[in-house]
């Protein structure tokens, strides 16, 4: 008990310090970084309260491939020479204290629905697909998601299908004076347009590609 | 303080929930970091989900958890999509300098 707290306050202050740092670190390449060690903390978090798989999953599609993308296009755009210009513009400044208030109401928002929810232990009866025991994590996921969440499973492999053709139709550039191949070109050659005949008189030749 | 338990999973959400909408906020220098907030705020629901369905002994926040995670995947493709997409056209990604809608 004493471990799982221990490890429970130093996964959730890194995670907290780094997102922090996500949000008022100067460069835009230490925030990428920060967001890779948030996600990384977290999935110990998770690995450790018992969702194995969940954790493994967020390491691999966060860290791996999503942080890996910011990382690209931040690299890619060259904006983290832009340095961090908070307080400077008369416009920027006056959307702070606002943004503050809101997320502090949302913040004791929060606090309050969690304290509620400590003085309603009856609700903790609920239960369709329960955790069995003996049975791994991973498992007991794979029994549910591919039976009751089938055609939630087949629309998350669409939305990703979706995004897939979406970012390559928009990040899609023709480009000009490029020779490449053109099969419907090719294939719709008539003869007329590729052959003629010519009557050559002898001893002048004819004279082609002029 | 040593009993770890429902309550102190929820709070470290809410704490990095609010942490990503001042980064909405608080932000001015470019887009890419409102995209990372974001993601902030579905970590958060995220850790929500979780531990909700561990402390309450329901699968059914972990599956929720795998969609959310592929929504956040696809969310952020496109949108990044868009940002170079932008950036190509306009030059830049400034937070403060995308106003062409303003006419």
């Amino acid at each position: 008990m004493i471990a799982h707290a221990i490890f429970f306050y130093v996964f959730s202050v890194i995670a907290v310090v780094s997102a922090i740092m996500v949000t008022v670190s100067k460069n835009t390449v230490h925030s990428v970084f920060f967001l890779i060690l948030d996600f990384i903390s977290i999935s110990c978090l998770f690995i450790m309260i018992g969702a194995e798989f969940l954790g493994m999953i967020m390491l691999i599609v966060y860290v791996g491939a999503v942080a890996v993308l910011f990382l690209f296009v931040v690299m890619m755009l060259n904006v983290a020479q832009q340095k961090n210009q908070w307080f400077v513009s008369k416009d920027s400044s006056k959307h702070i204290p606002i943004g503050l208030l809101i997320s502090v109401i949302i913040f004791f928002e929060l606090i309050i629905v969690i304290g509620g929810w400590k003085y309603k232990p009856d609700l903790f009866n609920s239960t369709k697909s329960s955790l069995e025991n003996g049975v791994s994590n991973t498992h007991s996921l794979g029994q549910v998601l591919y039976t009751d969440y089938i055609h939630v499973f087949q629309i998350s492999g669409m939305i990703l299908l979706i995004a897939m053709i979406g970012a390559i139709v928009l990040t899609f550039r023709q480009r000009e004076g490029v020779k490449k191949q053109s099969y419907l070109k090719q294939i719709s050659r008539e003869r007329t347009e590729g052959v003629e005949v010519l009557e050559v008189a002898s001893n002048k030749g004819v004279k082609i590609d002029d | 303080m040593i009993d770890i338990g429902l309550g102190h999973y929820l709070t470290l959400g809410a704490v990095i929930f609010s942490i990503g909408i001042i980064g909405i906020f608080l932000n001015r220098k470019n887009i890419i970091v409102i995209l990372m907030s974001i993601e902030l705020i579905l970590l958060a629901v995220n850790i929500n989900l979780v531990s909700f369905s561990i402390y309450l002994g329901d699968l059914s926040g972990q599956v929720f958890t795998l969609f959310i995670l592929t929504v956040a995947a696809a969310e952020a493709a496109i949108g990044l999509a868009i940002i170079v997409v932008y950036f190509r056209n306009s030059g830049t990604i400034r937070v403060e300098e995308i106003d062409k809608l303003k006419g």
